[in-house]
């Protein structure tokens, strides 16, 4: 399916967004992810279903003013 | 010492963390101003990468309070989600409200700032707002529930120092209970100095010292300007008169001709 990760797309499968992220290599304790403009919790990755056409926003930490 | 949103610091210093020549000279800095708040951002981290875990790291070692911010960010809806997400990554429900309205000067877009920020205290974050001088808008977001008032003093990064001295007074005239940050402009630390001595609570600061020749010496400059200026604004400072009057006393002063 058609998933738009951080602003590109991808074809790829991915059941749930925990599967994603493992899939993309994503890890680290310092990770925060919405889709489709909704935080979904660190808690609440593995059961959040993805569907074709959703954006992913994968956000880590950096340095600010 | 200053109480935001009922935490009390020991310093009146924010410090930003961007724009350092290198992680090692941030780390410096931090440590020399004597901060304990300093501020972050969120970006979007590459597949794979671990640019944000290495950051993420070298703030926890420096054992400060962290303040996120949602730089960027142009509308309501943009900085309602940075600010959860941020919230997801620091653990922390303070978050540092900017909502840029327009491009060139990164003037805040007030009214989406206060929009964004009621709903951002509906969900329990405690907010500091960039915002501008204006007393209107000030009083509406102490409606929409923020305890802390975060005005600019010139466009973010200009190093200008304050534009509008009597705005700021009648800012810190009309809230006398609200903790006033000055947000923004400043370059120098006479500047910093300057706003202390009108009796702002803190200053926040980024550029002045993270492009700076020397960070570290300068973090340490401002620190000093900072606690100079509020304890002047304390102590009782003169004001200004149009004519000299002699320091000396004139009683008892010999007559030779």
């Amino acid at each position: 399916m058609k998933l738009t990760v951080n602003g590109e797309e991808h074809e790829l499968q991915a059941a749930t967004l925990a599967d994603l992220l493992a899939l993309l290599d994503y890890e680290g304790e310092w990770l925060a992810t919405a889709v489709n403009g909704e935080l979904v919790h660190r808690t609440d990755r593995s059961r959040h279903h993805l569907k074709d056409s959703d954006r992913i926003e994968i956000l880590s930490p950096m340095q600010g003013g | 010492m200053p109480v935001f949103y009922g935490s009390e610091l020991r310093s009146r210093l924010l410090l930003g963390t961007a724009r350092y020549p290198s992680p090692a000279v941030l780390a410096e800095a931090v440590r020399r101003s004597g901060t304990d708040i300093v501020t972050v951002s969120l970006r979007r981290e590459t597949a794979g990468g671990r640019q944000g875990g290495a950051f993420f790291e070298l703030i926890r070692e420096l054992g400060v309070r962290v303040l996120p911010n949602t730089a960027g960010c142009h509308s309501v809806s943009e900085a309602v989600l940075t600010a959860k997400m941020a919230r997801e990554i620091f653990a922390t429900d303070w978050i540092k409200l900017e909502v840029i309205g327009h491009h060139e000067t990164l003037q805040p877009d007030v009214f989406g700032l206060v929009e964004a920020a009621r709903i951002l205290a509906g969900e329990g974050f405690e907010v500091f707002p960039y915002t501008t001088d204006d007393l209107v808008v000030a009083e509406r977001l102490l409606e929409a529930g923020c305890k802390v008032l975060m005005p600019w003093c010139a466009p973010i990064g200009s190093a200008m120092g304050p534009q509008n001295v009597p705005s700021l007074r009648a800012m810190r005239a009309e809230f006398p209970d609200v903790p006033l940050i000055v947000d923004a402009g400043i370059g120098r630390p006479s500047h910093a100095a300057a706003v202390m001595e009108l009796g702002y609570d803190a200053v926040l600061l980024n550029t002045a010292v993270a492009g700076a020749g020397e960070p570290v010496a300068m973090a340490e400059a401002f620190a000093k300007a900072i606690a100079a200026g509020h304890i002047a604004y304390h102590a009782g400072m003169l004001e200004p008169r149009d004519m000299a009057v002699p320091s000396t006393p004139v009683i008892g002063k010999a007559v030779f001709s």
